[in-house]
């Protein structure tokens, strides 16, 4: 690995290789090698995290840049099982932006924080040369405090859990593909971005070994994540999925599965059998929930693999995406 | 969960066909692999069934020379455009992907128009990389005849366009054993089901197909059928999209723009008027008449099998590459590339 490729940047098996052989090799703290969404902080019992944002364009149905950052950190907090609570943000803008758009995405910055619940308390902006940062980069921290009851934690996760999701997937991805208008499609498929915490909350006091939002690499990303070096393995329903029309369609039509296309407003929650049906029901009273799906349950056969009963009757694995499926959505 | 649906009953019929002797199917289309991997339509063959993937994935049959072309081109300081799937190619030394990463200015599109416009809007040298089938072609063909009308002097192609019929021709002279061929349903949308005449002329019946669960599982019991009774027909099982007479006007945009010509075919080597090259009238806009193109070739690399996997000699997994040191994230051949190639349609779904 000579040169980091933009399919290091894909979130899927490359991604994870930059990071072993390059990151791990010089940032190794125990907290960070969990490499879960955030870190638990051991004094406070916090949990904090951070992501970037490069999607291009800025500006998508049913979103932006500015509510991508929010939500983004607040939904890897949230799927600790924490509230969020802090944020802070930094703006790296390109000189020549129109303070318009900027005023834009500070409103819809405010917005999604009003949503979620979380303060922006700290913030800084740098000015780049024309050119540099396409627009506008932006990068968010989040500190929150986990109130579930029982450890949101995988090694929880055993045989016969249910695995739930709260709607319909590949919008995000696939709104970002379409805005770019780079193939030729106008679909006006809306992004699935929106700050998960209230939804994930209602279901605080269940027995919810593991969430997850799965981002960039999809379901077929999230799911091997949860999978790989464990005992059990997963099995989901083809059948159960819920993939809307027009995101099935741009797929076709593109080569992509849409189990590998992003979401900004999904999470995966794996309910201990004996609460699914209670978790189902509190996600569909929830806004973000009403097309919430039992999709699948974790089987002790086939571990370390996710296995789909396709809609034929028959079977096939569901690995992680390669490469770069596409840059620049997050 | 397993409910009963018109489609499980189908595939529960097909399963428990009898075809006494067995046969071996090959699937033409790189779509149909990916297809019945993911329905996972392989483990609903009757006993003595197996499929094989054929020879019709663009990026697999493009031969290593025509990446080091583009390699060469990417060098010389033109933008590079091409379908997403070529970029991560392994040609003798580089790939376009590494190009991209060195500086080179490589774009992925989805459309020879997107790389017109391209031209257009950069003012620069853009050289499209015209692979493909006779699906694509047709696109390609109006590219270039737009090209000529707007007189963009800095457009151009990079040609490795391949036709289906010689190569099927060339597999069945061969006596590979097959007893039937799974024909493209795009391709055939443009060539038409008379296209495939010499088919039955061998003894070998087909059936075009789409590439929902219901249409491979149909067409596999339709070409079983065939095959018990001995019957040699080419059958339209894609009906909602493709006419029997095929597309006349793509075919006579193609005629006017490209004209055949033998071809190199990863795998099964130079075959007869399989390719398509642009004609006189066009050879402004041939990458190889307007750039000194000094291709940095090597022989390919020892154990890797991919030729024989297009020619349905062997399964994936007899490569001894497959998935070692051959994965789709370090892929060695093309077959491993694409996301056609039935390489990685086996490694993806299982």
């Amino acid at each position: 690995m000579a040169k980091v490729l933009l399919a290091h940047g894909g979130g899927g098996s490359r991604s994870a290789e930059l990071t072993r052989l390059v990151f791990q090799r010089f940032l190794r703290d125990p907290l960070l090698l969990e490499m879960d969404d955030a870190a638990r902080l051991p004094d406070s019992g916090q949990v904090f995290t951070t992501d970037s944002f490069v999607v291009k364009p800025l500006f998508f149905p049913g979103g932006d840049i500015g509510r991508l950052a929010v939500c983004g950190t607040v939904n890897d907090m949230a799927v600790m099982g924490a509230e969020p609570l802090y944020l802070s943000i930094g703006f790296i803008i390109e000189e020549g932006l129109a303070i318009a758009r900027l005023q834009r995405i500070l409103a819809s910055i405010a917005v999604a924080c009003r949503q979620s619940g979380a303060r922006i308390v700290c913030a800084d902006t740098k000015v780049v040369e024309r050119g540099k940062a396409d627009g506008l980069f932006i990068n968010t921290s989040g500190i929150g405090r986990p109130v579930f009851r029982k450890p949101v934690v995988a090694g929880r996760v055993k045989p016969g859990d249910a695995v739930l999701i709260n709607g319909p997937i590949g919008l995000h991805g696939v709104s970002v593909l379409t805005a770019r208008g780079e193939f030729g499609l106008r679909a006006s498929i809306r992004s699935d971005v929106a700050p998960l915490w209230g939804l994930i909350r209602t279901c605080r006091a269940l027995d919810v070994p593991f969430m997850r939002d799965p981002t960039r690499g999809g379901l077929a990303q999230t799911l091997n994540e949860l999978v790989q070096g464990r005992e059990f393995g997963v099995r989901i329903h083809e059948e159960e999925l819920p993939i809307p029309k027009k995101v099935a369609a741009v797929c076709d039509l593109l080569g992509f599965d849409p189990l590998h296309v992003a979401n900004e407003g999904k999470v995966i929650m794996v309910a201990a059998r004996s609460d699914a049906k209670k978790a189902l029901a509190l996600l569909r009273r929830h806004p973000l929930g009403r097309g919430a799906r039992r999709i699948g349950e974790i089987t002790a056969a086939d571990p370390g693999r996710v296995i789909m009963a396709t809609r034929a009757g028959s079977e096939r694995i569901v690995m992680p995406p390669a490469g770069e499926i596409l840059p620049r959505i997050c | 969960m397993a409910k009963t649906t018109p489609l499980t009953r189908m595939a529960e019929r097909l399963l428990h066909l009898p075809v006494p002797g067995g046969a071996k199917i090959m699937e033409v289309c790189g779509s149909h692999t990916v297809a019945i991997r993911r329905f996972g339509v392989q483990r609903l063959l009757p006993a003595g069934v197996k499929l094989v993937s054929g020879p019709g994935c663009p990026v697999c049959v493009t031969p290593d020379l025509f990446i080091d072309e583009a390699v060469a081109l990417a060098r010389q300081g033109v933008i590079v455009a091409s379908f997403g799937d070529m970029l991560r190619v392994p040609g003798s030394r580089s790939s376009l992907e590494r190009e991209r990463a060195a500086g080179g200015d490589i774009r992925a599109v989805y459309s020879p128009l997107d790389a017109l416009r391209l031209a257009e809007d950069s003012g620069r040298e853009t050289v499209f990389l015209a692979v493909g089938f006779e699906t694509t072609a047709p696109a390609i063909a109006v590219a270039a005849l737009l090209a000529v009308e707007k007189k963009l002097a800095n457009f151009s192609l990079l040609t490795s366009l391949r036709l289906v019929p010689p190569a099927l021709k060339a597999l069945v002279s061969e006596s590979s054993g097959l007893a039937g061929f799974l024909l493209p349903g795009h391709v055939s949308a443009i060539i038409g089901r008379q296209a495939y005449g010499f088919l039955a002329a061998s003894r070998l019946p087909g059936v075009i197909a789409g590439f929902h669960a219901e249409d491979i599982i149909s067409s596999l019991g339709l070409l079983l059928e065939m095959h018990n009774k001995g019957i040699y027909e080419i059958v339209n099982n894609y009906r909602r999209v493709v006419r029997d007479e095929g597309n006349e006007r793509s075919r006579s945009v193609l005629a006017e723009v490209f004209t055949p010509s033998d071809a190199e075919w990863r795998g099964l080597g130079s075959i007869p008027a399989s390719g398509l090259v642009l004609r006189p009238a066009f050879a402004a806009l041939d990458a190889r008449q307007r750039f000194t193109i000094h291709a940095d070739s090597a022989p390919r690399r020892k154990g890797c099998r991919c030729g024989d996997v297009l020619r349905g000699l062997i399964d994936p997994p007899a490569c001894p590459l497959f998935n070692r040191s051959c994965r789709p994230d370090h892929p060695v051949g093309p077959c491993m590339v694409s996301s056609e190639g039935s390489c990685s349609a086996w490694v993806t779904y299982g």
